[in-house]
C-alpha cells in the first residue's frame, strides 16, 4: 500500500519537479542539465509576449475572482434563509457548476456568448446613430471575465457558506440584542466571522483563473493569457523559458493556495473559541 | 427573604405578558401566558425543556414574535419593537461572546451601538466599571478565547448589565459551568441583582438554582403557566402534583376524600393509610385525590407506632440521609432524616425494619393529575 502511494506521489510530481529543475538550467536544451541559471527566468520576464500575457491573465484572474467573491459571498448570505426546494435546486446547480469538465463549461459559453453577439450585435447596429461606429460584442477580457467568473462563484459560494453554516446564530442574536441594526450587526459580526472565508474564496478563484486554460481556450477571443502562451509555444517545443514560466505560476498557485488554506485554518480555530 | 428591597413605591410591571401565545407551525410552544414581572425583583422561568420557558424569554427579548396576546415592556407594547430597540439585555446559553472582539471591545458593544455614539472616554468609563463590578480588572485586552468557562460567563454578563436595562434575561446562563462555580455564581448573580437593582429574568431547569436566587418562580409546563410565586408558597402550597413534584421531592399517594372540613381535607388512602392536610381549592368531598407528603416530613424510628416499613436503599448526603423504604400497602416512598434527629439511635441499615410516621396535617390533599 505505502509503495503504491508512493508510485502515484511519484507519477504525479516528479514530472512538475522535473520543469522546476529544469527552468535553472544553463543549457539551452531541455534534455539534459549543464549547471544552475536564472537567465531562463530573465528571458522570460523580458519576452513582451510572456509579459502581455501575465497582464491579461492577471487582469482576468483579479477582475472575475472580485466578481466571484461578491455574488458569491451575497448569495452564500442569502442561501440562509433558503430552504426546502428551491435550495436542493440552488445546491444540485452549484455542485454541477463545479463537477462539470472544464472543457464542457468551455464550449457551452462559448456557443452561449457567440449567439448572444449575434443576436446582439445587430441590434446595436440598428440602434446607433453611425452604423459603422456601433460597438461591437466580442470575445476577450470580457468573456473571460464571465466565464471565470461564475465558474468561481460556485466556489466563492460553497466556502462561505460552510463558514456561515458554522457561525453561531446566536452571535447575531446578541448583536441585536445590544442595540445592532441588521446592517450594523452584518458589519460587526456577520463580515469579521465569515471574512477569512471570503479572502480565501477569493484567492481560490484568484488562483483558478490564473491556472485556468481550457475554458480560456474557448472565450479568449485573440486575446492570450499565460497558459494559452504557454500552450502555443510548446507546439514550437519545450524550451528552458517555458520550464521557467511554468515553474512561476506554479510557485504563484502553491503560495496562494497555502495562503488560502491557512486562513481557513485559523478562521476555524478562532471561531470555535 | 427579599422583603424589604423592593423600594419602588411604583408597582406597575417593569415586563408583562398579557394572553400571549406562540405557535411555531402546528406546535404550541407557548399557550396563554398572563405574567406581570415586578420592577426590581429577580423571577425565574423553571420546568423541564419544551416547557416554553424559553420561548417566553425569546419573546421578551424580541426574537420571537407572539402568535397571540402582547408583550410589555415598561408599560409599552412591544410585538413589534425589533430585538435591537428593546430596553433589555440577554445573557446567552453559551454566553455568545463575540470570538473577534477583545474582552473589552464586546463589553463596549452595546454602548457603542448608541446614537449619539458616548464618547470614548465615557465608554472606556463604563466597560472599566462593568468589569470592576464583575471582577476582571485588567482583562479587558484578552481574547474571549483566553479566558476560562466562569470568567466568560463574567463577560457575558458585564457586556450585559453595562447598557443597564430596564431587565436583564438570563437563558440558562449557569448550564455550562461545573458544580462548585455554578454555587459561587448563583450567589455572585443574586449580590449583583440587589446591587444593580434591575430586573432579573432566568430561564433554567434547575429548580435548585430557582429556589435559591428567585423572589419568585414561574413554574411552566407544556407551554402552559402551572404556578407562579415565591420559592416558599410553591414549596410549602403547589397547587398541583407538577408542582410539588418539580419544586423539591415529594412522595404521591392516590386515594379518596373522606371528609372535606374547611380547607383540612382527611384522605383514606392505599390500605386505609389517613392522610390529613390542606386541601387544594376545587376539591369535594368522596373525590379521587393524592396526598403529597415531603420526605423530611416523615420521620422513621424503631420504637412501634405509625406505619411499618422496610428499608431498601440508603442515600448518606451529609447533614442528611435519605432513605427509600417500603410498606406492603403504600409501595415504595422517601423518608429524609437530618443527623440531628439520628442523633440517639444510628442509621437503618438497607433490609432492617422500622416504623414511619407524620404529624397530622403534614400531608397536601392535590386533585389527582
Amino acid at each position: 500500500m505505502r509503495l503504491y502511494a508512493l508510485a502515484v506521489y511519484l507519477f504525479l510530481y516528479v514530472p512538475i519537479g522535473v520543469i522546476a529543475v529544469f527552468s535553472f538550467n544553463a543549457g539551452r536544451h531541455a534534455a539534459q542539465l549543464q549547471g544552475f541559471s536564472t537567465q531562463w527566468y530573465g528571458k522570460a520576464l523580458s519576452n513582451p509576449f510572456v509579459m502581455e500575457a501575465l497582464q491579461t491573465s492577471a487582469i482576468v484572474a483579479g477582475a472575475s475572482a472580485a466578481l466571484a467573491t461578491i455574488a458569491g459571498t451575497l448569495a452564500a448570505l442569502a442561501l440562509q434563509g433558503v430552504g426546502g426546494k428551491p435550495r436542493a435546486i440552488f445546491d444540485a446547480l452549484l455542485y454541477i457548476a463545479v463537477m462539470v469538465p472544464g472543457i464542457v463549461i468551455g464550449i457551452a459559453t462559448l456557443i452561449a456568448l457567440v449567439t448572444l453577439f449575434d443576436w446582439v450585435n445587430p441590434v446595436l447596429a440598428a440602434l446607433w446613430p453611425l452604423a459603422d461606429q456601433a460597438p461591437q460584442l466580442h470575445l476577450g477580457k470580457g468573456s473571460l471575465i464571465a466565464a471565470h467568473g461564475l465558474f468561481a462563484m460556485a466556489l466563492v459560494v460553497i466556502i462561505v457558506r460552510a463558514r456561515v453554516a458554522g457561525m453561531d446564530r446566536s452571535l447575531v442574536e446578541a448583536s441585536a440584542d445590544l442595540g445592532a441594526t441588521p446592517w450594523g450587526t452584518f458589519r460587526q459580526v456577520t463580515l469579521p466571522q465569515i471574512f477569512p472565508a471570503i479572502l480565501a474564496g477569493f484567492l481560490l478563484s484568484f488562483t483558478f483563473s490564473f491556472d485556468d486554460f481550457i475554458i480560456a481556450f474557448f472565450v479568449a477571443g485573440s486575446e492570450t493569457t499565460l497558459p494559452i502562451y504557454v500552450f502555443s509555444s510548446i507546439r514550437r517545443g519545450v524550451t528552458p523559458e517555458i520550464n521557467a514560466i511554468g515553474t512561476m505560476v506554479l510557485a504563484v498557485s502553491l503560495v496562494t493556495l497555502v495562503v488560502a488554506q491557512s486562513i481557513l485554518q485559523r478562521g476555524r480555530g478562532r471561531g470555535a473559541a | 427573604m427579599a422583603a424589604g428591597r423592593v423600594t419602588q413605591v411604583d408597582d406597575s410591571p417593569i415586563a408583562e405578558l398579557r394572553g400571549t401565545t406562540k405557535r411555531f407551525g402546528s406546535v404550541v410552544a407557548a399557550r396563554n401566558l398572563n405574567l406581570a414581572i415586578r420592577p426590581g425583583e429577580f423571577l425565574s422561568f423553571l420546568g423541564p425543556s419544551g416547557c416554553g420557558k424559553t420561548t417566553a424569554l425569546r419573546m421578551l427579548a424580541g426574537f420571537e414574535t407572539p402568535s397571540e396576546g402582547a408583550v410589555f415592556l415598561d408599560g409599552r407594547q412591544m410585538n413589534d419593537v425589533p430585538a435591537h430597540r428593546r430596553p433589555v439585555n440577554m445573557v446567552f446559553q453559551h454566553y455568545a461572546l463575540f470570538p473577534h472582539l477583545t474582552v473589552a471591545e464586546n463589553i463596549s458593544y452595546g454602548l457603542r451601538q448608541r446614537r449619539p455614539k458616548p464618547s470614548k472616554a465615557q465608554i472606556d468609563a463604563a466597560v472599566e466599571r462593568a468589569l470592576e463590578t464583575m471582577r476582571l480588572p485588567g482583562f479587558g485586552p484578552r481574547r474571549i478565547w483566553e479566558m476560562s468557562g466562569g470568567q466568560q460567563q463574567r463577560v457575558a454578563l458585564a457586556r450585559a448589565i453595562v447598557n443597564e436595562p430596564k431587565v436583564l434575561l438570563l437563558d440558562e446562563p449557569m448550564a455550562a459551568l461545573d458544580k462548585k462555580l455554578r454555587h459561587d455564581m448563583q450567589i455572585e448573580l443574586q449580590t449583583l441583582q440587589r446591587q444593580l437593582g434591575i430586573t432579573f429574568v432566568l430561564v433554567t431547569h434547575d429548580q435548585e438554582e430557582a429556589l435559591s436566587m428567585s423572589d419568585r418562580i414561574c413554574i411552566m409546563r407544556d407551554g402552559e403557566i402551572a404556578q407562579v410565586g415565591s420559592p416558599r408558597d410553591l414549596y410549602d402550597r403547589p397547587t398541583s402534583r407538577y408542582v410539588a413534584d418539580f419544586v423539591g421531592k415529594s412522595n404521591f399517594f392516590d386515594g379518596r376524600i373522606e371528609r372535606l372540613d374547611g380547607s383540612t381535607a382527611k384522605l383514606v388512602g392505599p390500605g386505609g393509610t389517613i392522610f390529613v392536610g390542606h386541601a387544594n381549592e376545587g376539591l369535594g368531598s368522596d373525590q379521587p385525590a393524592t396526598a403529597s407528603l415531603r420526605p423530611e416530613q416523615i420521620s422513621l424510628t424503631r420504637d412501634a407506632g405509625g406505619l411499618p416499613v422496610t428499608v431498601v436503599n440508603r442515600i448518606f448526603l451529609g447533614e442528611h440521609t435519605e432513605y427509600l423504604v417500603r410498606n406492603p400497602d403504600l409501595g415504595p416512598f422517601l423518608v429524609l432524616a437530618s443527623r440531628q434527629a439520628e442523633a440517639g439511635t444510628h442509621n437503618f441499615e438497607p433490609g432492617e425494619t422500622g416504623y414511619a410516621s407524620w404529624r397530622e396535617g403534614a400531608a397536601l390533599i392535590l386533585s389527582k393529575d
